[in-house]
């Protein structure tokens, strides 16, 4: 169930090391362990947590970007290039998040939700736009600015959440079942899109998902969990073998 | 998370602050009738506690008679308001006719309770329309010598309270539907063959009852302890307790204030008596619904049964519609006897000396009206979010708000207003305030938070919450989510729920009569105020009026979203 991989040439066994850390994260609910995570996802790679609905996949996804339920309790560190991400309020995380659904704030248009996620620091309507422009340019949506999100079809609407995570530029991205609700000839040509930009970009990524085509396009580490369903009362975690040696 | 800490601190303390401020008001005015009824209100010379304002209250003349009124108004409006919603919804639940009737009666809400009343008594009366239509063939020239208005048993006052909340029940009902699953539910029970009316019933309903319940008591608790609508349909000899204790609470003589305080207790334990009375008929119908389940009948032949089972509702929406209807004819009625059907000459002489006089209380109303359900949006924004945010997104759970603290907002509904209202008149008067503005809002928010309240959880926890970890993700804190993401995504509850708080403070009869002492007055007070007068037509002027602010409100409530969102197609849903 695990793919054994060399350590990515670059990544430093000690020290603050570059890319996504999980040091001993644990999370549990009322006591019953849910997953343990050992890893480091070095920049431009993607790390693939696959396991079946109910196993917990969402539940580290949660974890890293923020948003646990307080029912569970989470320990360990998440180190993003060296800083604990566990102590930042999500917003401060710069996180990309996709979801299975694009989730495009119904009340913009398209062009409104690329410039809520531009980064402030650009100024001034014009290069503000000019930005939004090229990166809907870049995930092949040019001309599409001003439409109403709700008028887009599942594919570019999904191109177009992709174009608003990598606008905030985001320093990791956290991908939650991404390409599950496109069909077959979609889902390869916008795999190809998001895997293209995250080695481009060279950041580290979490996949979750439970499709194996997802994780042999990601081409990275695969981690199952919850191999055992819940009742059993524990659940396999990916081998600590998986740390820097 | 070390550092969240303080503010999740500050959250939970909104999440128990806010019901705690919004229930103050009926505790202080609790204990406000307590120490009175017990004797004991120094500013009347009463130092002592003593049993005499109960005495005194028990030798009152037909004071049994009153309370029993009390019960079964509660009772009986409540059975059939319920029983006509379950009835018509069973039988044509998913009909065209139904998607109709949704759309007819939405705008009845906006109807106060006054204006329904004055409007089924101008169709009711010997002298209104039904009897102006039946004289032709029953060859009479005179109004009948009928004792309907004000009948010794309140069958008019059940029957307009009956025709004003069986809409707002099914509206109610309309909105927990889709939570039952009706339609495959429906489909698997009509598989097995069960009829129709049987297998929405038995499958459906309830689901939909369990949803509706905290609604169906409050209309309870309103029926039993009614001022309004009482004053105007509703008997005088005896009148139902509610409206003696008004009159007692008013007395020159200011001593029988202990008296009223101790009836103000005697409504307290009547609609207690409603509830639990209500509590047990909830059982003995589910016990019945189990043995019909169990049984096994399937009752496949009802068609015949279906259009008189819609008949309760298509009287209630008929009554307030053409009680409406007529109250505006009479505003602009010239001289018109019985038994013409129409008034021979029209004129608008009423509407130009009406609105005259109208135009300081319609300013007060509004001004109320839009305080009250401002502040109570905002208390109840506070409210959800401070709740929303104790749960993440992650587990998946039903974000509610915690038994206790929905205890705590709704209990101003539960609790008869003149049972409370009274005594934080006595609690204003000794704290030395004088009637204002905002004294009159702070009193109309107790009964406009728990509305708006009502209006808006559901909405509030339906959001997506992926959409708010989206804007976090891509740097933008709490505030900028609630204004840019959360509030602009539900603009339409969000105005929904302020149109609703705002026409139900404009319904307020009681607490603005108690609170304003007289000397701030409503649109409300002023028409309940002209029932004893009888003059049709400015009585139909003001009860028209009455009813404007709050259609105004739902228009503008309706129309506003589609003109800020700019015409985006997911946003018109709703």
């Amino acid at each position: 169930m695990n793919r054994p991989m060399a350590n990515p040439p670059g990544s430093a066994p000690t020290g603050p090391v570059d890319g996504l850390t999980f040091q001993g994260v644990e999370i549990s609910l009322a006591g019953r362990r849910l997953l343990s995570l050992d890893r480091v996802v070095a920049p431009g790679e993607t790390l693939t947590v696959m396991g079946p609905s109910g196993s917990g996949k969402s539940t580290l996804f949660a974890f890293v970007a923020g948003f646990l339920d307080p029912a569970f309790t989470a320990r360990g560190r998440i180190a993003l290039n060296g800083t604990d991400l566990t102590k930042l309020a999500p917003q401060r995380r710069h996180l990309g998040l996709v979801f299975q659904d694009a989730l495009l704030f119904p009340h913009m248009s398209v062009g409104e939700n690329l410039l809520f996620a531009l980064p402030p620091g650009i100024r001034g309507g014009n290069a503000r736009q000019a930005a939004a422009e090229a990166m809907l340019a870049e995930v092949g949506l040019a001309g599409l600015f001003s439409r109403d999100p709700a008028t887009l079809s599942g594919g570019q609407a999904a191109r177009v959440a992709l174009a608003r995570t990598l606008l905030a530029e985001p320093r990791a991205l956290l991908l939650d079942e991404p390409f599950s609700r496109l069909d077959q000839a979609l889902r390869a040509a916008t795999r190809d899109l998001v895997f293209a930009r995250i080695r481009e970009r060279n950041i580290p990524a979490i996949l979750v998902t439970h499709d194996p085509a997802d994780a042999a396009a990601a081409g990275g580490d695969l981690v199952v969990i919850g191999e055992a369903e819940a009742g059993e009362g524990e659940t396999v975690g990916a081998p600590t073998a998986a740390t820097a040696p | 998370m070390a550092d969240d800490l303080p503010v999740r601190r500050s959250r939970s303390v909104a999440a128990v602050a806010v019901p705690l401020i919004l229930a103050l008001p009926v505790a202080i005015g609790l204990v406000g009738v307590l120490l009175p009824a017990f004797g004991y209100l120094p500013a009347l010379g009463g130092d002592d506690f003593s049993l005499d304002p109960f005495r005194q209250l028990l030798a009152t003349p037909g004071l049994m008679v009153s309370a029993l009124l009390s019960l079964a108004s509660g009772l009986v409006t409540t059975a059939i308001a319920t029983l006509g919603v379950a009835l018509l919804l069973a039988a044509y639940h998913g009909t065209t006719a139904v998607r109709v009737m949704r759309q007819a009666l939405a705008p009845l809400l906006a109807v106060p309770h006054a204006a329904a009343a004055f409007g089924l008594a101008f169709l009711i009366a010997p002298s209104g329309l039904i009897f102006r239509l039946l004289a032709w063939p029953l060859g009479i020239t005179r109004p009948p010598d009928l004792l309907i208005i004000g009948d010794p048993l309140g069958l008019s006052m059940m029957a307009a309270l009956v025709a004003k909340e069986m809409p707002f029940l099914l509206l109610v009902a309309f909105a927990a539907l889709p939570q039952a699953d009706p339609d495959r539910r429906l489909r698997l029970a009509a598989s097995l063959g069960y009829g129709r009316m049987a297998g929405f019933l038995l499958t459906v309903w309830p689901g939909v009852y369990r949803q509706i319940r905290l609604p169906v008591l409050a209309v309870a608790a309103y029926a039993s302890g009614v001022v309004d609508v009482a004053l105007i349909l509703g008997p005088s000899t005896p009148a139902p307790l509610a409206v003696r204790l008004v009159a007692w609470m008013n007395d020159p003589d200011l001593s029988r204030r202990f008296v009223a305080s101790a009836g103000a207790l005697l409504q307290l334990a009547v609609t207690a008596a409603v509830l639990g009375t209500w509590f047990a008929g909830e059982r003995i119908a589910a016990a019945i619904g189990r043995r019909i389940t169990t049984g096994g009948r399937r009752f496949g032949r009802d068609g015949a049964l279906r259009p008189v089972a819609a008949m309760p509702v298509i009287l209630a929406g008929g009554a307030v519609f053409f009680g409406l209807v007529w109250l505006s004819v009479w505003s602009i009625a010239g001289f018109w006897a019985y038994p013409a059907i129409l008034p021979p000459s029209l004129s608008l002489a009423t509407w130009s000396r009406s609105l005259a006089g109208a135009g300081g209380p319609l300013a007060n109303t509004f001004l109320v009206a839009i305080l009250s359900a401002s502040v109570a949006l905002f208390l109840v924004i506070v409210l959800l979010e401070a709740r929303r945010r104790q749960f993440r997104a992650s587990a998946g759970r039903v974000v509610r708000l915690t038994p206790a603290v929905a205890a705590l907002i709704y209990l101003p509904l539960l609790v008869p207003q003149i049972a409370f209202v009274f005594g934080l008149e006595v609690a204003i008067l000794a704290a030395g305030l004088e009637p204002s503005i905002p004294l009159l809002a702070a009193v109309h928010l107790v009964f406009v938070a728990p509305y708006v309240a009502l209006a808006l959880a559901d909405p509030w926890f339906a959001v997506d919450p992926r959409y708010e970890q989206v804007s976090a993700s891509l740097g933008h804190g709490a505030v900028t989510t609630l204004f840019r993401i959360r509030l602009p995504i539900l603009t339409h509850a969000v105005l929904t729920a302020l149109a609703i708080g705002f026409a139900t403070s404009v319904g307020q009869y009681l607490p603005t009569l108690l609170i304003g002492a007289g000397r701030l007055t409503t649109i409300t007070t002023e028409a309940v105020a002209l029932s004893s007068g009888g003059n049709r037509r400015v009585i139909g002027a003001y009860a028209l009026l009455q009813t404007l602010l709050p259609f105004l409100a739902f228009i503008l409530s309706g129309t506003l979203p589609r003109l800020l969102s700019g015409g985006r197609l997911a946003m018109k849903r709703g």
